[in-house]
């Protein structure tokens, strides 16, 4: 899937940062976000929200966590 | 639902209010004046009881810090957060530690302290706030640019039980090696007979309130370098409501406490340098923000397992036997002999990190 961004093993800020610099990327459609902590979880999923998208489904991958976001 | 309420914008608030309060109250029970906490003071005070440094007035085994870490792995392991993880340029992370406790120690705190002196009325903490808002501002400037230390990879339980297990270790010094009244060492610990050292609410009370903190803090991923950060960086508020509801709260309660007293001058464990206070948190601001977590946070992710932060803290404690023996390290008279030097030095060091420690996230 190209509309991805690993994040794993990187601590703060740099998911949010990836994530971000994805969305600007994308426009729109989906991405999946991998990352390996709840910080992670969280922050990524509080920045996409914040930037219009929405956050489709959080499942374990792993020991960490594939972030589905979407933006119509 | 109690996992959902943490990462709201409530549950940041409320632990920002939570160490507001508590912070207060630790200074009436005993700590020194507008350190309730101080993570970089109470570390260097843990240098001291160990040796580290001999600097007679600041040494004892904090039991806050140890508390901020067992509470943070307590919180961990009851919410399946305890996730054993380093390997993420660990030298780099010893060398901020180290530069990030200097920074602190020419202020006079951590910016948990520079907080609580701002709620308890020293105006001086207005150039630390600045300086450390501007650290971390350069800090997102190297962020923007690329700047990473890299992954940290999974690996064994027991290297993020390392750094609790120390912190057990220093708590089993404590009861093997009590206080003794007027004693400057007691066993192999040192003891402060005089100064903030001596200053300190009970072992029970300071360490159930670390507990406290740090299940708290771990659950919200407090962070006063976090807070200016994601302001800057992604004009963010919501680290940094904790952050202000610490300060209001902690002013509230010690305008009823009695222990507001606004003004520059005499301020407890503070001295009136504006520039070097600003400086000192230029360096501390710049090596946090490189780092990726306050000194708070750093010590709440050790309890999550996290080596890399737990190197960080190393660095810190390590950073105060230097800070101390060397000169470095501010007192209310004002900065150390090379004091000034270090901070130079500090923010090139920083700054070397953050222009060659570039992309490569492969």
């Amino acid at each position: 899937m190209s509309n991805m961004v690993d994040a794993r093993g990187l601590s703060c800020p740099q998911p949010v940062l990836m994530t971000m610099e994805k969305i600007k990327k994308t426009q729109k459609g989906e991405i999946a976000i991998l990352v390996d902590t709840d910080t992670s979880r969280e922050n990524v999923s509080r920045a996409a929200t914040s930037q219009g998208w929405k956050v489709k489904g959080v499942k374990p991958d792993g020991t960490g966590y594939r972030i589905m976001i979407a933006k119509k | 639902m109690l996992r959902k309420f943490f990462a709201s914008r409530w549950g940041i608030i409320g632990t920002g209010a939570f160490i507001g309060v508590f912070a207060a109250l630790l200074q009436r029970w005993g700590n020194p004046g507008n350190m309730g906490i101080c993570v970089a003071c109470f570390e260097r005070d843990i240098a001291g009881a160990l040796g580290l440094h001999r600097a007679a007035v600041v040494q004892y085994m904090r039991p806050e810090i140890i508390g901020f870490v067992l509470g943070s792995l307590i919180a961990a392991y009851l919410f399946k957060e305890f996730r054993p993880r380093a390997g993420s340029a660990p030298i780099v992370r010893f060398v901020l530690g180290a530069f990030a406790m200097i920074g602190a120690l020419v202020f006079l705190g951590c910016p948990w302290r520079a907080m609580l002196r701002l709620a308890g009325g020293d105006l001086n903490a207005i150039f630390g706030i600045l300086g450390l808002i501007t650290g971390i501002w350069v800090g997102t400037w190297f962020l923007r640019g690329g700047y990473n230390l890299g992954r940290a990879q999974q690996t064994h339980t027991s290297v993020g039980w390392l750094l609790p297990l120390i912190m057990l270790g220093f708590l089993a010094l404590m009861l093997l090696y009590p206080q003794v009244q007027g004693e400057p060492k007691s066993g192999v610990l040192f003891y402060s007979i005089k100064g903030p050292g001596s200053m300190h609410a009970s072992l029970l009370i300071a360490l159930g309130v670390g507990l406290a903190v740090g299940t708290l803090a771990q659950r919200s991923r407090f962070c006063t370098m976090g807070a200016f950060r994601d302001l800057i960086l992604f004009r963010q508020i919501h680290l940094f409501s904790g952050v202000v509801a610490l300060v209001v709260v902690a002013f509230i309660t010690n305008v009823i406490l009695k222990q507001f007293h606004p003004g520059f001058a005499n301020q407890p464990v503070a001295h009136t340098m504006g520039l070097w206070n600003f400086g000192g948190m230029v360096l501390a601001g710049l090596a946090f923000a490189l780092a990726g977590g306050c000194p708070g946070r750093q010590l709440f992710l050790t309890g999550e397992g996290d080596g890399d932060a737990a190197v960080f803290v190393l660095g810190m404690i390590t950073g105060a036997g230097f800070a101390h023996n060397f000169g470095l390290a501010s007192s209310p008279k004002g900065v150390g002999p090379h004091g000034i030097v270090a901070v130079i030095i500090g923010i090139i060091v920083c700054l070397f990190i953050g222009f060659t420690m570039r992309k490569k996230v492969a």
